[in-house]
């Protein structure tokens, strides 16, 4: 595959990586900035002499060490079940051959598009205590109306179920580059399956399981939806304490202080994780390292006999009868979590389109007058045309800087590529809530608080990632070598971009603006941080009114958002090539 | 002339391996057609045939990675057909090597034998030998990808050699190699295959390899056994017409039987006792010597060279139309294009073909 050099001239020439400053320069201005200078306020006081004072008062007081730890051990157990979930259902899609994979894979990417709000809200309605679990054990003589929700079992298992696309979609690369035919090898060598799988397969998919361990950790770190939608002030978490220092009481040291410190234990975990994997391993490629010492060394005896029990446990499972044959078990398993994954959000169309002054399901009558309350609101309407205005700003910004910067990036043969990727990644891996507040802070001082412009920036700046990636995929796996053919033919430059390259890579473009779009249209903590309670968009307003009251409105509202986000999905999909 | 096959089993032994009436369908399309297959103790046999001859479905069967529609595998005269892939005494070598990517050198060929439990003493021991057969020894720590190709196709030997399998399968191992690699590991494989004495089933579709590597060949063709035998056999006798074309170069003719002739478009050949209506005669080129015109079977007019260093091939265009390939041994001169030539050959070279 080696690409012919192009003939050497004599004169400078200009690193393709020079593209991607655009991008550069808006990171640096939106992100790095505004978060350093928070960082630096932490160690201020008052009267700006440097202090740790801060710090001393957030580790001194009880109700901080708390919401520390439980936003910890909150974002602990979360990634443990999104783990022990997700891996099954990777491991299940990447088993299957390839056409009806393609199929079920739109089963899980349509849950991970939906925003968090909107599930959780499901969970909301679905649990209360006059939702339909309630009244199904109510209805099987269980006793009074039961209360499922407002505790930590419910965070954690509505949280997971949050980011349970994510962990499964970042583990199948993985799992879809392990060579089947190792799995078959070991059986030739006398493996069992228990063996062929823990010793050959699971070793093969840790980098693909500690990134999906990674990803959803940060995320969980800063998420505040489900703790302040479904739990009760014991599950308090440091996003919601953000939000109340920041809006409430503009408390820029403490706020300062909680970013770094977000922001120090998310540094610490990707260099973990990099020490141990390599960080290019989080985008699905196989990184050259072999761990060895005692956790390697560890790690063997761990799974050898993890292999042994699999083993006795076969040949136990062996004498029932009806389990000989046990790729059922794991069928079965999966068909359940896709239905967990899909069934919270789809229940919001027959509730939508109820007639009833409050949620039920099942609806005892239906009409449309939900749907009308919500279009005879100018607050919903406005905060619909508002999110649609700035999701289409902030995917054409970002896909343009985005796109360019991939060309570049791609292109570029220079070291300071790989930076430049990291940099690109940051708002990604950055928790979205430190984001938010640090645009906040700079905002305040710029007066973009409470504008359409500065949240179309904000959104910007997190769609970037999304983007980036999207379209960097699409130029590495491009075959420059086409170039070089059509400029054999007679090309020009210009010629080889319109006729050749452009109609390669404009699906992926398309694909890439339109996933820009779903991420602005659903984003909440930007636009609850930087809309300052005024300038509502569709996702904000929502948040709002469940803060408030859970009312037919939010489901007629949800069933619009599932409607533009399935339409947007799908359009998506189908322009990106395969 | 009858041809005496060079291997010789040792009498009253029952074949190591039999394939009694193997049949594999995939849906409505039949890949393999009841093939009846017996291999010998200590032999190498290669599976020989084009793509989709239902070569590697055969061995994936034997190995136990594919279940047949019907039939049965008797391997030392159990029967085998439903035993799990994990409980055979037999051997793989896949054509990419299937190497575990994250186990090196040493723990890849230890694999089989910690998982038949054996003492690490004892593992330590048969790696370090089977490493030394292999001349792979001071990789022993390394992981695969730091290996080239012809060390990893010894690993993936290395890694079956060490459990001593009593059959060993190997599908197309050569076929990532390139030409003088190939040659190389062809030697390795027959040096290792005598001094072990294991019964090894080949899988290739290239008929130069099989020549050189076989003991017999089967080969295969749409999912049938076209013929079973010796390389030479196969190429002194071919059965069919699709042996004779499949091994090495031919010349057919065809044409109406009468009077002891068969009567060919460019000209009659003296039929050979035994002949059909519908057989056809076929000549190798290399017994094909180029006379002046006008003499010999028949005659034609050189339309290409193709100089090979140690022969040369000619394209020859007989009165009909009709192409056939005579190869000249290196020191005669060659007959240039356009010129016109006749055909000879010793009527001890010709075979019936059906």
């Amino acid at each position: 595959m080696a690409e012919w050099q192009s003939p050497s001239r004599r004169r400078f020439k200009l690193d393709p990586l020079w593209l991607a400053g655009p991008g550069v320069f808006y990171l640096v201005l939106l992100l790095i900035v505004p978060a350093a200078g928070l960082m630096f306020l932490s160690f201020r006081d008052s009267s700006g002499s440097l202090s740790f004072e801060t710090y001393r008062q957030m580790f001194g007081a009880g109700i901080y060490v708390q919401v520390l730890i439980n936003t910890f051990s909150i974002a602990m157990q979360t990634t443990i079940a999104c783990l022990l979930v997700g891996y099954p259902l990777a491991y299940w899609l990447a088993k299957m051959p390839e056409k009806r994979r393609r199929l079920v894979m739109w089963l899980v990417l349509l849950p991970f598009w939906m925003s968090a709000l909107l599930k959780n809200f499901a969970w909301m309605v679905l649990l209360s205590r006059r939702g339909v679990l309630s009244q199904i054990l109510t209805g099987m003589g269980m006793g009074g109306p039961v209360d499922l929700l407002y505790g930590r079992g419910v965070v954690v298992f509505a949280m997971a179920h949050t980011m349970l696309p994510l962990a499964a979609l970042t583990m199948l690369p993985t799992l879809l580059s392990i060579d089947l035919g190792l799995a078959r090898a070991a059986k030739t060598l006398g493996a069992s399956g228990g063996q062929a799988f823990w010793r050959i397969v699971f070793p093969l998919s840790m980098p693909g399981v500690a990134a999906a361990g990674l990803l959803v950790f940060i995320s969980s770190l800063g998420f505040f939806i489900t703790p302040a939608l479904l739990g009760s002030p014991r599950e308090t978490v440091i996003g919601q304490l953000l939000i109340t220092q920041v809006q409430q009481l503009l408390n820029w040291q403490l706020a300062g202080a909680i970013a770094v410190m977000l922001l120090v234990v998310t540094l610490a975990v990707c260099l973990v994780y990099d020490r141990a994997f390599g960080i290019s391993a989080v985008s699905g490629e196989r990184s050259d390292r072999r761990s060895t010492g005692l956790f390697a060394r560890i790690g063997t005896v761990v799974i050898a006999s993890v292999a042994r029990v699999t083993d006795i446990l076969a040949g136990v499972l062996d004498i029932v009868p009806g389990l000989r044959r046990r790729g059922w078990l794991l069928d079965a398993f999966c068909v359940l979590v896709m239905v967990m994954l899909l069934v919270p959000v789809l229940i919001f169309l027959p509730m939508a389109f109820g007639s009833s002054s409050f949620l039920e399901f099942p609806p005892r009558g239906y009409s449309l007058r939900w749907f009308e309350t919500y279009w005879n609101s100018s607050n919903w309407t406005g905060a619909t045309m508002r999110s649609f205005g700035i999701a289409i700003v902030s995917a054409l910004l970002a896909s343009a800087m985005g796109g360019i910067a991939a060309f570049g990036v791609a292109r570029s043969k220079s070291k300071i590529g790989n930076v430049a990727f990291l940099l690109f990644m940051l708002p990604m891996i950055i928790p979205n809530i430190v984001i938010a507040v640090a645009l906040f802070y700079l905002f305040a001082q710029i007066g973009l608080i409470a504008t359409d412009a500065g949240i179309a920036l904000g959104h910007t700046l997190t769609a970037l990632p999304v983007v980036f990636v999207i379209i960097l995929t699409t130029f590495k796996n491009y075959d420059w070598r086409l170039d070089q053919a059509a400029a054999t033919l007679g090309a020009t430059r210009m010629g080889t971009v319109r006729k050749v390259t452009w109609p390669i890579v404009k699906g992926s473009v398309v694909a890439a603006f339109l996933f820009g779009f779903l991420h602005s249209f659903e984003e909440l903590t930007i636009a609850l941080f930087v809309g300052g309670g005024v300038r509502q968009t569709l996702p904000k307003q929502m948040w709002d009114d469940v803060l408030l009251q859970v009312s037919p409105t939010l489901a007629a509202a949800s069933v619009i958002i599932l409607a533009v986000v399935t339409i947007v999905f799908v359009a998506a999909e189908h322009a990106r090539p395969r | 002339m009858p041809i005496q096959s060079q291997f010789s089993p040792q009498a009253g032994i029952s074949p190591k391996l039999s394939v009694r009436g193997i049949r594999k369908d995939y849906g409505a399309t039949t890949v393999l057609q009841a093939i009846d297959l017996d291999v010998r103790s200590g032999e190498l046999l290669t599976l020989l045939g084009p793509s989709g001859s239902g070569k590697t479905t055969l061995l994936q069967i034997i190995c136990g990675l594919v279940e047949p529609t019907s039939g049965s595998l008797f391997i030392d005269g159990r029967d085998e057909t439903s035993l799990p892939v994990n409980q055979r005494d037999i051997g793989v070598v896949f054509q990419n090597y299937a190497l575990f990517p994250h186990l090196t050198v040493k723990e890849n060929i230890a694999f089989p034998l910690q998982m038949r439990r054996l003492p690490v003493a004892e593992i330590d021991k048969r790696v370090a030998e089977v490493l030394d057969m292999v001349n792979l020894g001071h990789t022993a720590d390394r992981l695969p990808k730091a290996l080239s190709g012809g060390q990893q196709q010894r690993v993936a030997l290395a890694r079956c050699l060490v459990y001593r399998p009593s059959v060993i399968l190997m599908d197309e191992p050569l076929g990532a190699l390139d030409r003088k690699l190939r040659e190389t590991m062809q030697i390795e494989i027959k040096r290792i295959h005598r001094e072990t004495g294991a019964t090894i089933i080949f899988v290739t579709h290239d008929q130069e390899e099989a020549l050189a590597l076989s003991d017999r060949i089967c080969l295969m063709n749409d999912g049938v056994i076209a013929q079973v035998g010796t390389p030479q056999e196969i190429y002194e006798a071919p059965a069919n017409r699709f042996s004779a074309e499949f091994i090495g170069l031919s010349n057919i003719f065809d044409g109406a039987i009468a009077d002891g002739m068969l009567r060919s478009a460019d000209g009659d050949i003296p039929a050979v006792a035994g002949m059909q209506a519908g057989d056809g005669l076929m000549v190798r080129p290399e017994h094909i010597a180029l006379t002046e015109p006008a003499q010999g079977f028949m005659s034609g007019t050189v339309t290409e060279t193709v100089y090979a260093g140690a022969d040369t091939r000619l394209l020859v265009a007989l009165e009909s139309g009709k192409s056939i390939i005579v190869r000249q041994a290196a020191g005669i001169p060659i007959a240039p294009i356009g010129s016109s030539v006749g055909l000879n050959w010793q009527p001890s070279a010709i075979r019936i073909v059906r």
